[in-house]
């Protein structure tokens, strides 16, 4: 390594009312991958915004010098010219459109605005064989799963000639196989063409896996970077330097008081609501107890958000078969108030796409699941609400003057509190959190494992879907593991590990195969 | 402080839309030399913009449930005031089980097209184009391409009639109806009681209330205007009936949408379908409820339409749903659904109604007045749609993410 690629110097970047950027200075190597981590906020994504020409030359201040050069992007076209890509947190694919379209968008394989098929369907080909992404180009972007769409996404950036890859939060939405595919592609290519990457991420444990340089951002300020070989990259490390201060413990401690039963889940038998011989879930059962936080660990795609749904009202599948027991006594629920009613919640993984109303306020959105807590023979008492609303916003201590404020104004972790107060509004007895803690930073999480703590010390059950397997081994009294749909394994907090689930998985998907 | 200026911003909307509505009617007043605030040119507006505030509450629900329009309330106006007028004239059926019938009609109508909106999931859009055929040529069918005129005066009097017509008496040298002015001011006083006895209310119950100086200002202005409007519809007949059928309306339908259960449920629906349903709300029924209210609305508005043109003929209620749609938007409804007043939508009705009537006084032809209203419309709409860009780009990027799901 030597040369260095791209020297950012002195940004400072502005928005009504807030500095975002405070005189950074960043400096990547050639052939490097360099991480930037910082809590939600922190201004990660307005400096790549400013590095990528979104936030176009001249609406900040400070120099941008690329192999040598001053570069004044005026849009992302000018920054891809130079082979600057951005992949964002929130794919930007076109779902209906099929891979090789998507790979060509803006860029067509044409001659004089009319289209070569051949030529590009090949071409697609070829950059999805180098991504490791084994579909048909003709396939449409919607049908493959978010996993595949990041590979996509990659191909993409190559089909561009990329030479300065940047990824905003690459492994968000994925699971951890998937995530780790995607960090070793990124160190094939550096390795095999050169290619020089920016990281984006908050999971630390993926920075200390790949990154050779780590630097941390604070409230628009670079604070330090970190050199893998030089420095000590440990997560503790990181954080300390993402939150100014010493976090030793990332999941607060809990008294452990499990009680009865609150939830039992037999012979629970799910199929496809598509396609009516796919089973989705496969004769799983489960127990969840009272004061209890139990996870259910497995990849994307084994059934866990579907166990999850189904058992809420049926919200999720067809042909549901299996019994549902709660406090001893036989549930039969057939739509989701009837779960609402009998203190059930489930609390989704995609916040704003299935769980809030963006566009309305803090307080529609925590009142939405159980209106009768606040209104007398369905005549809203809005006074009462607004009173409820802010009760629990103090609570979940939610970060916002009013209740009357827009959710989509809120940052993430600010959104999740608003999900899971909205859930807890609803006084249930069994909470089925699903993700609780995508895409939200160190702080914000530890908050939630603390509300979470203090839902199971009312003697509420909880039951907690994650891909970030650091956080079920921090929370977890007891971990099921799922996989293709079955229930493969539980296991005891205290004595799983990493390697234990995802050597179930493993050893599980094998006997699959050889079968 | 923050709170007060949110508080601003979030009244804003509805005081500038108000706004734009006074300016419209003092310019008319100044360009037409007082005639649109004449006694008589009033109580024509009443007469004239009825049916459209009629059909556009009903549109509003259709929109609130996710920008969906119902394309048929058109034709669904021309099939009812048809049947109306072969059961009344043709059949000389009784006019109270005329109007029954007529009414239920409205519902059976509706409940074809819900079922298909709501539990097929055909989208809106296609169900009621169908419907804007279907019924217009049932229409045709019923009344053979023939005009049924005219009405008998006891349905005439629930629409085109006045109340207490002849209480009339010299106040001041100036000829006026006292029922109707004694209705303004009592109007105006019950406004006045309810509100300050809520806002005591809230104050007991510690809650946030509004101050004594903003209540007082709002309430003096209201109360004027109220007593003003009538005054004006005092000096001609006093007050048309349909007047009282429309105030009815309104009440029933602002206290549904802002103060039931069901109506909070209409706006999570438009808001984020998908969140909606995850929280208990029935989202099939309660789309299958907006389409039927559409069309018993529809079926109101028939009933009044007809008894104004004192006729049942095919060709009413052509372009009415545009009409309907117009003061939605206009009125600040989104069109992505989950955002919208009967309040807006009253005033948004009332816009295109003052358009209309002001440029029919100063005498410009009907084809320039629809260039007008279109640019109305679009500006309106643009206004409200750059004034919130950021809410904007955020609807957007939901929809992204909505079909992005995990695989």
């Amino acid at each position: 390594m030597g040369n260095t690629i791209l020297k950012m110097q002195s940004i400072t970047k502005e928005f009504p009312g807030v500095k975002a950027l405070d005189q950074v200075d960043i400096e990547v190597e050639e052939g490097e991958i360099h991480a930037i981590c910082g809590e939600n906020g922190a201004g990660k994504s307005t400096l790549m915004n400013v590095l990528s020409g979104i936030h176009p030359y001249g609406s900040y201040e400070g120099e941008i010098i690329y192999k040598g050069k001053v570069c004044h992007f005026h849009t992302i076209k000018d920054s891809e010219r130079m082979g600057i890509v951005i992949i964002h947190q929130e794919l930007a694919l076109v779902p209906y459109l099929s891979i090789a379209e998507n790979m060509f968008l803006g860029n067509e394989q044409a001659r004089s605005g009319v289209v070569n098929w051949d030529l590009t369907y090949q071409k697609t080909s070829e950059f999805m064989k180098m991504v490791g992404l084994h579909e048909n180009p003709r396939t449409l972007v919607k049908d493959i799963g978010m996993g595949k769409q990041q590979l996509a996404e990659i191909a993409k950036a190559l089909a561009k000639n990329v030479k300065l890859l940047i990824l905003d939060e690459p492994t968000s939405s994925l699971n951890e196989s998937d995530a780790k595919n995607l960090l070793d592609l990124l160190l094939r290519f550096k390795k095999e063409r050169g290619i020089t990457s920016i990281l984006i991420s908050h999971k630390l444990n993926e920075l200390a896996y790949c990154a050779d340089k780590i630097t941390v951002i604070r409230d628009g300020h670079a604070i330090e970077t970190l050199v893998k070989g030089k420095d000590e990259v440990t997560e503790a490390r990181i954080i300390k330097g993402m939150v100014g201060r010493e976090m030793t413990n990332r999941f607060p401690p809990r008294a452990h008081n499990i009680g009865d039963v609150a939830l039992e889940v037999r012979h629970w038998t799910v199929y496809h609501p598509l396609f009516a011989d796919r089973k989705v879930v496969d004769d799983v059962s489960i127990t969840l107890h009272r004061g209890e936080v139990v996870g259910v660990a497995g990849l994307i795609g084994a059934g866990r958000t579907e166990l999850a749904m189904s058992i809420f009202g049926k919200a999720y599948g067809a042909h549901i078969s299996g019994e549902l027991y709660k406090d001893g006594k036989r549930l039969e629920l057939h739509n989701i108030s009837q779960a609402i009613g009998d203190g059930l919640a489930y609390v989704t993984e995609d916040r704003k796409g299935n769980g809030l109303i963006v566009t309305d306020s803090i307080k529609h959105n925590l009142t939405l699941a159980r209106p009768e807590f606040i209104s007398k023979r369905g005549i809203l008492d809005k006074d009462l609400e607004v009173h409820k609303a802010k009760e629990i916003r103090e609570l979940l201590d939610v970060k916002t003057p009013s209740v009357e404020q827009l959710v989509g104004n809120l940052s993430g972790g600010n959104q999740q509190k608003v999900l899971v107060g909205k859930w807890i509004f609803a006084k249930p007895d069994v909470l089925l959190l699903d993700e609780p803690t995508r895409g939200i930073d160190v702080g914000a999480k530890y908050e939630i494992y603390q509300i979470i703590n203090d839902l199971v010390a009312q003697g509420k059950a909880v039951l907690m879907i994650s891909s970030e397997l650091p956080e079920l081994l921090g929370m977890c009294d007891r971990i099921y593991v799922m996989n293709e749909g079955r229930m493969i394994a539980e296991l005891d907090g205290k004595e799983a590990s990493q390697e234990s689930i995802m050597g179930c998985i493993m050893q599980d998907s094998k006997g699959e195969i050889g079968a | 402080m923050n709170k007060a200026k949110g508080l601003l911003k979030g009244n804003l909307k509805q005081s500038s839309l108000l706004i734009a509505l006074v300016a419209i009617i003092i310019f008319f007043q100044i360009v037409t030399k007082g005639v649109l605030l004449k006694p008589m040119n009033v109580s024509n507006i009443v007469f004239q913009n009825a049916y459209v505030v009629i059909l556009a509450v009903g549109m509003l629900l259709c929109i609130l449930t996710g920008g969906n329009i119902d394309l048929s309330v058109g034709s669904v106006v021309a099939l009812v005031s048809a049947f109306a007028g072969e059961m009344i004239i043709e059949w000389k059926w009784n006019v109270y089980v005329s109007i029954f019938l007529c009414l239920l009609l409205g519902i059976l109508v509706g409940m074809w097209q819900g079922f298909w909106i709501a539990y097929v999931r055909i989208p809106p859009f296609i169900v009621t184009l169908s419907g804007m055929l279907v019924f217009r040529g049932a229409t045709l069918l019923v009344l053979n391409g023939l005009t049924l005129a005219p009405f008998p005066d006891n349905y005439l009097r629930f629409s085109t009639g006045f109340i207490a017509k002849a209480s009339k008496i010299e106040l001041l040298g100036v000829n006026v109806n006292i029922v109707c002015l004694i209705a303004g001011v009592a109007i105006a006083l019950i406004f006045c009681i309810t509100q300050i006895i809520s806002n005591l209310n809230r104050k007991r119950k510690g809650y946030e209330t509004e101050s004594p100086l903003m209540l007082g200002f709002k309430l003096v202005i209201i109360s004027t205007a109220l007593i003003y409007f009538f005054t004006l519809l005092a000096q001609y007949q006093g007050i048309p009936t349909v007047l009282v059928i429309l105030g009815i309306l309104l009440l029933v339908y602002s206290f549904f949408t802002t103060k039931t259960v069901i109506g909070r449920h209409l706006y999570a629906l438009g808001g984020n379908e998908k969140a909606a349903r995850l929280s208990g709300v029935k989202t099939k029924n309660l789309m299958f409820f907006a389409y039927v209210n559409m069309s018993f609305l529809a079926a109101v508005a028939g009933l009044v339409f007809a008894a104004r043109l004192n006729s049942a003929s095919p060709v009413t209620g052509d372009g009415f749903e545009l009409d309907a749609i117009g003061a939605c938007f206009i009125g600040g409804a989104s069109a992505y659904g989950g955002v919208g007043t009967v309040g807006g939508t009253l005033i948004g009705a009332l816009i295109m109604g003052m358009l209309n009537n002001g440029m029919s006084i100063l005498g410009l032809s009907s084809n320039l007045q629809r260039v007008v209203k279109g640019l109305v419309l679009l500006g309106a709409v643009a206004l409200d749609v750059i004034s919130k860009m950021n809410l904007d780009l955020l609807h957007r990027h939901k929809k992204v993410t909505a079909v992005t799901e995990k695989g």
